[in-house]
């Protein structure tokens, strides 16, 4: 009994090992349910064990054991050389397209937002707002900006009411920030701003700024300076010069336009930089006391310094986008191009 | 140069190589001139242009005259703009080149007549030669706050290596043949005309000089060339002379012809309401009583400040001349320019401020040069008005200097700075005392002193390495994160951002803007769907037909309270067209309710609360039960168009951490019950029952069927629902989840008559 047994175990042996080396890939699995599955012939075989004596049973079992195992490894390994082969099925046509879904995604102007203001996060800039419409008092005269500069004119900026415009630049955050928190303060504040702009090739009456603000003790121009160098280096790649140029602006002094060396050309002159191999990307300046003064911050005590640019325009640098107006139309086909 | 005035703070907006395009030009004489045959307003002449051998040219120009002498281009040469020269035949007579005006050669707008050169000129010689054209002009972009920089003498104190003190020359120097003027406090005589200042507001100070006996006439060619190549024309020698000084000290100044004066008097006053008065472009223009204007006994004879009037202008006939020099107070002179849309050299000036201290100068100036040109005599002149000017003195505190900047400056590296810019400084104890010229009316405090300082010793000197800093005070806000989260939302669904303007058509309910650009853009927006579905046209108009498009931005709503509108975050999308690219595998799907009811429950559960379905609307309600918002069917062409718009608001943005549930040791037991459900039970229902009778044990229940038609009696679905049940406590037995299921089917068909399938 025991004989018989062990001779079948090995029988099973060598026809499943002739069998499973002979299988195509894809009868693999039913080859290893029929030999060693719960219903298989291995299980078949074993159901005699019973009958066998006690003292027979653990040889037998080990014969089974060892035959088992050797059948499984040898379905294990031609499993594994078909393998790509089987998880592929029948015959196909590789080369048709695969299935994909919709390709959603953000904005090109957010994604400058995002990228800008997440390399100042890194330089501890928090992320904040403010609202749209605003007062004159924290369009204008809060940032030293009389009401009769022709910045304030009728002709220039949206009116909601004698009091209230559409913001023409982002900078009141600044005000509004600084009276609600006391130093240290380091803030980008991305929005909307509008001027009256007809629609044309570059200007648009409603379009994105980002302000940036720094305050504490002793922050100086030469801190500013390196700020701003070290976000164009992150921002543009580290071969990107800066160029500070002295400039105007009422709340800031001293005030500065930064130019980047030209994406296009890398500053040898070019169409796209008017041959100046430069590109404005930001205005900027250390702020100006009388600014502290009218938020209640000490100006003898603090410095800081403040920016701002326009990411349409920044994304037009970048993509070479001839026309802002097509960031505005919203064609599916442009916005596909930057998902 | 350019690189150089950008980096001082006055950038080159355009450099124009003036004798560039102009190599084939040359100067030729005009023999003889003759009406063409055939053509009332041509002529033909015949034109020495230093070849020998004269030629015939068609001229249309008026004022061509014979013995003139004009540029010429000849056939075959180029002018700017790539104009060929052709020989042409114009109403049967030959034409074999051209004559040539201002604008026709790029130096000027000037194209009512040919460009006339006075005196004796070689024919032939090159134009750009003959003239000195070979030069550029640099265009320079300057700031508000410099009006100083709006002349030449201006840009060359800044440019210049050692300052102002190299600055000294002016075509008349030494001593000037313009009498020492009388000086009055408000009004006063020159040369037997009463000058007034009625408004010391308006006019701080009034200068005049009387000439008599001058001839009016062409301006030499040097005056003339020198106002062409900054893009004037030149008119006469005395009004040449003007700008000639204008444009060199920034100083605006104006010849009346005296004759034409009334009653010996000249008045700088406020307008009368309905006055009127005809300017130099001769426009009449109607005037208010806050208009400044300078008047003689009887009219205004200019807008002060902007533009003189056309019934004193001087003329060939003028021999007497009044020459003001005046300073007039910039808002006035802005109100005026921008209510009559009237923009000049001298309202661009005045608007920004000339220098107090600048106006004998330029009277000087102004008047050796008419002498010069015009011949006549300096009769008398006169100095009318407040001088009372202080001259500002600016307190310095190096450590200031210092702590703005980053550097260690000394208090003679400071005063090395300043001075070359016309400070004067002097050390007193720890500071600087800093007298400002009066020509820098914009340094008025400490810190532009520093602006100063820096702008001289160079921006691109301040180079350190990052600051150690301190970290914001100003925490980030919660709507960032929010907003990043429903971005990645949409942006997993398949759909594109859309940015559009914040504007809507005028309707009741919106914000309306006081000056508007345009009907379409007349009010705030007060919701985002309306802009997003003109985009979606725009697409469906481009046969663009799978539309997916969202954004989130601003709207604006009336605020009784407040001056202010109120504004809210809203995010809305439209979508239609395929749910999945085209592919091969499948026939493709149109998006349905169902994938619009699906984003609203994403967009629910962004939002801290639920989809609800409501009537025929699909709504999104908030944490408090408030509706954020919802979607719909929305009207278009062609085929099913999907909206939806929901507020986003800060209080939603704090979402609590979610807890952790132990994941199920105990195996999970499946039933599926299909249900004959009668028409008029919702869903809704079912499954409030289905939870209340199954008890606690159900962990999962859904519909995974749906079915109507054949098979199911008239007036009820099939819907086949999955129940799974489980506890955390040990493996169910089949008797417990029988006994649940007979419990959920009773009560299905007690409370509404819903039997199993």
């Amino acid at each position: 009994m025991k004989a018989d047994l062990i001779a079948q175990l090995q029988g099973l042996e060598e026809e499943g090992t002739v069998a499973v080396q002979e299988a195509p890939p894809e009868s693999l699995e039913g080859l290893r349910v029929e030999l060693l599955g719960r219903k298989g012939r291995l299980t078949g075989i074993l159901r005699h064990v019973v009958q066998l004596a006690p003292e027979d049973r653990p040889v037998v079992g080990a014969e089974a054991n060892r035959v088992k195992q050797a059948l499984s490894e040898l379905l294990d390994a031609r499993a594994a050389e078909a393998g790509p082969a089987e998880a592929l099925g029948p015959l196909e046509d590789l080369t048709l397209p695969g299935r994909r879904r919709w390709r959603g995604g953000l904005h090109p102007v957010t994604q400058t937002v995002n990228e800008i203001c997440d390399i100042f996060r890194d330089l501890g800039f928090s992320r904040v707002s403010g609202p749209e419409a605003e007062t004159l008092d924290y369009n204008f005269t809060k940032l030293n900006i009389p009401l009769d500069h022709p910045a304030a004119d009728m002709h220039d900026t949206f009116f909601l009411n004698e009091g209230v415009v559409l913001r023409t630049h982002t900078s009141p955050v600044q005000a509004r920030t600084m009276e609600r928190c006391a130093p240290p303060v380091r803030v980008v504040v991305p929005g909307m701003c509008y001027r009256r702009d007809a629609w044309d090739a570059s200007h648009a009456p409603a379009f994105e700024q980002i302000e940036g603000l720094a305050v504490d003790e002793g922050i100086s121009f030469v801190d500013f300076r390196a700020t701003i160098d070290e976000f164009v280096r992150r921002f543009f790649g580290p071969a990107t010069r800066t160029r500070f140029r002295p400039s105007y602006f009422p709340f800031t002094e001293p005030s500065a336009e930064v130019d980047v060396s030209c994406q296009i050309c890398g500053g040898s002159g070019c169409s796209a930089c008017k041959g100046t191999g430069w590109m404005e990307i930001m205005g900027a300046g250390m702020v100006h006391p009388k600014v502290f003064a009218n938020v209640g911050y000490d100006p003898e005590r603090y410095t800081g310094f403040a920016f701002g640019m326009g990411p349409a325009r920044i994304t037009m640098l970048r993509h070479r986008i001839p026309d802002i107006r097509l960031l505005y139309e919203n064609d599916m086909r442009f916005l596909e191009q930057f998902a | 140069m350019a690189e150089r005035l950008a980096m001082l703070g006055a950038p080159v907006d355009e450099i124009v190589e003036l004798g560039a395009e102009l190599g084939d030009v040359v100067i030729a004489r005009v023999d003889d001139v003759r009406q063409h045959p055939n053509a009332d307003r041509l002529r033909v002449c015949t034109v020495d242009t230093g070849t020998g051998a004269t030629l015939q040219v068609v001229c249309g120009a008026p004022n061509v005259q014979a013995g003139g002498f004009y540029p010429f281009a000849p056939v075959g040469a180029t002018l700017p703009g790539d104009v060929q020269i052709r020989k042409a035949k114009l109403r049967g007579e030959a034409s074999e080149g051209m004559l040539c005006s201002a604008r026709e050669l790029g130096l000027g707008r000037d194209h009512a007549g040919l460009l006339a050169l006075t005196g004796e000129w070689e024919p032939g010689a090159r134009f750009v030669d003959a003239l000195e054209l070979d030069d550029a002009r640099l265009v320079v972009d300057v700031t508000p706050n410099r009006p100083d920089l709006l002349s030449h003498v201006g840009v060359a104190r800044e440019v210049a290596p050692g300052g102002v003190a190299e600055i000294t020359a002016a075509p008349f120097d030494g001593a000037s043949v313009c009498p020492q003027p009388a000086r009055a406090e408000w009004q006063g005589e020159v040369a037997g005309i009463r000058v007034a200042i009625d408004d010391l507001d308006g006019c701080p100070r009034y200068m005049a000089a009387v000439i008599r006996g001058a001839r009016v006439g062409p301006s030499p060619e040097w005056v003339a060339t020198r106002l062409r190549v900054i893009g004037l024309r030149p008119i006469n020698n005395v009004v040449d002379a003007t700008n000639y000084v204008l444009h060199e000290l920034g100083q605006p100044l104006h010849a009346f012809d005296l004759a034409r004066l009334q009653g010996g008097e000249v008045h700088i006053r406020r307008a009368g309401d309905g006055e009127t008065l005809r300017t130099l472009d001769g426009v009449e223009r109607t005037l208010v009583a806050q208009d400044l204007v300078i008047a003689d006994a009887e009219r205004p004879i200019a807008l002060a400040g902007v533009m003189g009037g056309a019934d004193s202008e001087v003329s060939e006939t003028t021999t007497e001349l009044l020459i003001e020099c005046a300073r007039f107070d910039p808002r006035s002179v802005r109100r005026a320019a921008r209510r009559l849309a009237l923009s000049t050299d001298a309202s661009y000036r005045f608007e920004r401020g000339v220098d107090p201290e600048g106006l004998p100068r330029a009277l000087n100036s102004v008047v050796d040069l008419i002498v010069a040109l015009a011949g006549g005599t300096p009769e008398a002149a006169l100095d009318v008005g407040a001088d009372a000017r202080d001259q500002t003195t600016v307190v310095l505190n190096p450590e200031r200097v210092n702590r703005t900047l980053g550097v260690s400056l000394d208090p003679g590296e400071i005063a090395g700075y300043l001075r070359p810019l016309g400070f004067e400084t002097a050390r007193q104890d720890s500071v600087l005392r800093v007298q400002v010229p009066s020509f820098r009316s914009d340094v008025e405090t400490e810190i532009d002193l520093v602006e100063e300082i820096a702008r001289r010793r160079g921006y691109d000197t301040f180079v350190g390495s990052l600051p150690a800093f301190r970290p914001s005070a100003v925490p980030t806000e919660p709507m960032v994160a929010l907003q990043a989260r429903l971005h990645a939302l949409l942006g997993r669904w398949g759909f594109l951002e859309a940015r559009t303007a914040g504007f809507a058509p005028a309707a009741p309910e919106r914000v309306p803007l006081r000056n508007p650009l345009s009907a379409e853009e007349s009010s705030l927006r007060d919701a985002l769907l309306p802009g997003l579905l003109r985009r979606l046209e725009h697409n469906l108009a481009h046969a663009v037909r799978d539309v997916r498009l969202y954004e989130i931005g601003t709207v604006f709503l009336p605020d009784s309270q407040g001056q202010a509108p109120r504004e809210d975050v809203h995010l809305a999308a439209v979508f239609t067209g395929a749910r999945d690219p085209a592919h091969w595998t499948s026939p493709g799907e149109a998006w349905t309710v169902w994938d619009l009811k699906g984003l609203l429950e994403d967009l629910a559960s962004e939002l801290g609360g639920q989809g609800v379905p409501e009537g025929e609307r699909l709504q999104v309600g908030g944490k408090d039960g408030a509706v954020l918002g919802g979607g719909g069917p929305l009207p278009a062409r062609g085929g099913a168009v999907w909206g939806l718009e929901v507020t986003i608001a800060p209080q939603n943005a704090q979402v609590d951490a979610a807890a952790y549930h132990p994941l199920p040791i105990f195996p999970a037991v499946d039933r599926d019950l299909a249900l004959l459900i009668p028409d008029g039970v919702t869903a809704a229902e079912v499954d409030s029952a289905i939870r209340t009778a199954a008890g606690p044990m159900l962990e999962a229940l859904f519909p995974f069927d749906l079915f109507q038609g054949a098979g199911i009696p008239q007036g009820n679905r099939s819907v086949a629902w999955r129940l799974r049940f489980r506890t955390a406590e040990r493996t169910l037995t089949d008797a417990e989840v029988d006994a649940a299921i007979n419990r959920t089917l009773k009560t299905l068909e007690d409370r509404f008559g819903i039997r199993r399938r």
